[in-house]
């Protein structure tokens, strides 16, 4: 149902910025080059036949063991055209750079930071990256596959308790 | 001898007054604070235990009521509201996150609020009904009839009086002791010592 | 403060009193009064502050200059445990997302995981129309809260306790159906996990219509208060442009006249086959979004009294083995049933790789669940798009220039709850 966007970004990105779409249980998604992410999210947001101007959700997966390591997520919602898509940026982890999409949609600036926060993800041009659901003192980042579920880094100290590093 | 039937009518009395006329500071983090809303709603009405209104100032409360989940983030701050208690001042761990993290063991929970502050009542439950909320409040009040409660014997324990650790643990429990309770390994008597302030303490990354 | 300012301070302010007494009362907004910002911090335990957030102010007297508000007092893991239980204990974690309204968390993500096991098509019609009347119903019992916690916080304290008098009876009632009152887990893969107890239908109605009066009569308490309407109209006003760029759903959302309800545009489970109406505000203000969910609490009621009507008999649980469990006789009785029961709850129900986003109404706005799966029992990755993350996040732009006094209405109405903004 919203095939016209995957359509749409194969005509206007020729050269390869769109690496892969694809459509899987209704929904339409699209794999886009790291250095393209801009020019594809503006032309969403801006194309007429299109108008994706709500931002809905932006996030990471780990796809431990693949290369590019992390996947930033990031899904598109048109309130004018009621369509919707799924685009994907691969980002791997010693270059964990993408560019910021809050000059587009000032709606990622939470987003974004989340990701930044579990993830590592950092993003260029973002006003503010800092940790938004860990405290400042937190060392690593939690939602990567490596991080132990239960590795407490706790700010008030206990001893003798199980899970503490004392 | 006459002196100590006094002091202890007084004591006794001094005691009935502060059971009556708890003012409690509701630490609202979570889900529980639903069923906290409820305890105190007109049906399960709270305030004819005379602990009707919400102090929402540490400085003006003796009860502190820690009712949802407590996060590393949020520990800070749970210990700085208890400090700013005045004595005497009784805790009460309410729902099983606050007793012993719940069902949560993650990076960010704190398993049970008495890692960081003594507790005289724990209420077990996902969220507890409001009935346990009520009996748990009758309990505390009993105990505090009897004179019992945490915040007397921590102040000795820290200021290195020698106090045994039998009187630290608390005796009346909703529900089974856990397994801080077999033998004593890991027991609230380390809670006198806990140092509050934040800081990291990653052992590493 | 500069020595020239001191040195005028107390000369200056009794001159000033004595030209006010002689000249009138304007002639003290023309004194300067000399500021500094101050930084001030509200939280993360203030009792006007619905769950548990920290606002770091820059107030230069009353106004607020600037704010950084600080979530994650409540983050609880919710995606790390997720990654590490089967589909089904999961359900437990969804209920604490938003935990005013939870049975519309678990139906979110019951269809979320529907989808992926390409089943939701087959789910039986009798489960579909009591997903719709437990969803609904705690979509009341959330309205109830977030209006009765706002009113309470600007002082109608009795606003609070005739709304929670009425969520008592719907807590009652969903107790049961589903054993529990506030965390039900209710609904399972594949359907719901118990069916509507008799004489279920008629006590609902009665709660329902006993309900109808209980928010008629704070209707009259509140919505032409002068002192409600003059805490409430004007106040955090959010364009409908950036509603649309900000990401804004729900009832904060509508009340900007951005009119999007999932359950009209694009709808799920049996919503088509309802007629009710969707409240859209055309200010954005506070009182637009206490009206908004007013409106939608009436709607819901319609909503309910229809399924009640139309609901039909028939299972309650799709006759999938490798998402159900069989029937206890057989599990007792035969050892594959019995197989197949150990396998569904010790591996989990086996979810094709894939990826879905599906989305549903929550109380607060869309609620997306974006799952990742890799073909075993657990997910690999399992992501809430919080609705309420969305609407605290645009307060940063909305909050500068209000009072330190409008922060109390403007966040009681955007309706954060700590448990799904911060996961």
């Amino acid at each position: 149902m919203a095939q016209i966007i995957l359509d749409r970004l194969a005509a206007e990105f020729p050269r390869g910025e769109i690496e892969q779409i694809g459509s899987q249980h209704g929904n339409e998604w699209a794999r886009v080059r790291r250095d393209a992410w801009l020019q594809v999210c503006t032309f969403l947001r801006d194309d007429p036949t299109l108008q994706m101007q709500m931002p809905i959700d932006l996030t990471a997966v780990d796809r431990l063991g693949r290369e590019p390591r992390f996947d930033v997520v990031l899904h598109l919602y048109s309130v004018t055209k009621k369509h919707r898509v799924r685009l994907y940026a691969g980002v791997p982890e010693e270059d964990c750079m993408l560019d910021s999409a809050v000059g587009i949609w000032p709606g990622l600036n939470w987003f974004e930071r989340e990701a930044y926060d579990l993830y590592g993800v950092r993003f260029r041009g973002h006003p503010d990256l800092r940790r938004i659901l860990m405290y400042p003192e937190f060392v690593g980042h939690p939602l990567r596959k490596d991080y132990p579920k239960e590795k407490r880094q706790p700010l008030v100290r206990r001893s003798g308790i199980p899970g503490s590093p004392e | 001898m006459g002196l100590e039937i006094y002091n202890s009518t007084v004591q006794a009395a001094v005691n009935w007054a502060r059971k009556f006329s708890l003012f409690q500071y509701p630490f609202v983090t979570a889900c529980c604070g639903m069923e906290f809303m409820s305890s105190a709603a007109p049906k399960y009405d709270l305030a004819r235990f005379g602990a009707e209104f919400p102090r929402f100032s540490p400085r003006q409360a003796d009860l502190l009521v820690i009712v949802g989940t407590i996060t590393e983030r949020q520990a800070p701050a749970l210990r700085r509201i208890y400090d700013q208690m005045c004595e005497p001042k009784w805790v009460i761990a309410f729902g099983v996150c606050a007793s012993s993290g719940g069902f949560y063991q993650n990076y960010s929970t704190v398993p049970g609020a008495d890692q960081i502050i003594p507790v005289d009542v724990y209420i077990p439950g996902c969220p507890p009904r409001p009935e346990q909320v009520l009996d748990a409040l009758i309990l505390l009040q009993e105990r505090i009839q009897r004179g019992e409660g945490h915040s007397q014997v921590v102040l000795k324990a820290e200021a290195g009086h020698d106090v045994p650790i039998a009187s630290i643990r608390p005796r009346n429990r909703i529900g089974q002791g856990g397994p801080m309770d077999a033998g004593g390994v890991a027991g609230p008597a380390d809670s006198g010592r806990v140092s509050g302030g934040a800081g990291p303490r990653g052992a590493g990354t | 403060m500069d020595d020239s300012t001191d040195s005028n301070a107390p000369k200056g302010l009794g001159a000033s009193l004595a030209r006010r007494v002689v000249l009138g009362v304007q002639d003290v907004e023309d004194m300067e009064l000399p500021t500094d910002p101050v930084p001030l911090n509200m939280g993360p335990s203030h009792p006007a502050m619905h769950g548990t957030v920290r606002m770091v102010l820059d107030v230069e007297g009353e106004k607020i200059s600037n704010v950084d508000i600080q979530i994650g007092y409540l983050h609880r893991c919710f995606e790390k445990e997720s990654e590490y239980a089967t589909y089904t204990q999961i359900f437990p974690y969804t209920d604490r997302l938003n935990y005013v309204s939870p049975m519309l968390n678990n139906v979110g993500y019951a269809i979320a995981v529907e989808k992926l096991l390409e089943i939701d098509q087959k789910i039986p019609e009798r489960a579909q129309y009591i997903r719709v009347i437990v969803g609904e119903m705690s979509r009341v019992t959330d309205h109830m809260t977030c209006l009765g916690a706002g009113a309470m916080e600007l002082g109608g304290f009795t606003v609070f306790l005739y709304l929670l008098k009425a969520r008592e009876w719907l807590y009652e009632l969903l107790e049961e159906i589903s054993g529990a009152r506030l965390t039900h887990s209710f609904v399972r893969i594949g359907g719901v996990s118990g069916d509507l107890p008799d004489g279920f239908a008629g006590k609902l109605r009665d709660v329902i219509n006993r309900s109808r009066g209980v928010i008629e009569e704070c209707g009259k308490l509140l919505n032409k208060n002068r002192i409600f309407r003059d805490r409430m109209d004007g106040i955090g006003i959010i364009t409908k442009e950036d509603a649309i760029t900000w990401g804004i759903t729900g009832p904060v959302g509508r009340s900007t006249g951005l009119d999007y309800d999932v359950r009209k545009d694009h709808p799920y489970l049996v919503y088509d086959r309802f007629d009710f109406d969707v409240p859209v505000g055309s200010v954005g203000d506070n009182f637009d979004r206490y009206m908004c969910r007013v409106e939608e609490m009436q709607q819901s009621m319609r909503i309910i009294e229809q399924a009640l009507d139309q609901i039909p008999s028939g299972r309650i649980l799709v006759d999938d083995p490798r998402v159900r469990l069989p029937a206890k006789s057989e599990t007792y009785n035969s050892i594959e049933a019995m197989i197949a029961h150990f396998k569904v709850i010790m591996d989990g129900i086996h979810v094709p790789p894939g990826e879905i986003y599906s989305y549903t109404e929550a109380g607060n706005g869309e609620l997306g669940f974006y799952i990742v799966s890799d073909g075993t029992g657990r997910p690999w990755k399992c992501r809430v798009r919080p609705p309420c993350f969305a609407n605290v996040s645009v307060l940063m732009k909305v909050l500068p220039g209000l009072f330190i006094a409008d922060i109390v209405p403007t966040f009681g109405m955007i309706n954060m709850i700590g448990g799904e903004c911060d996961r």
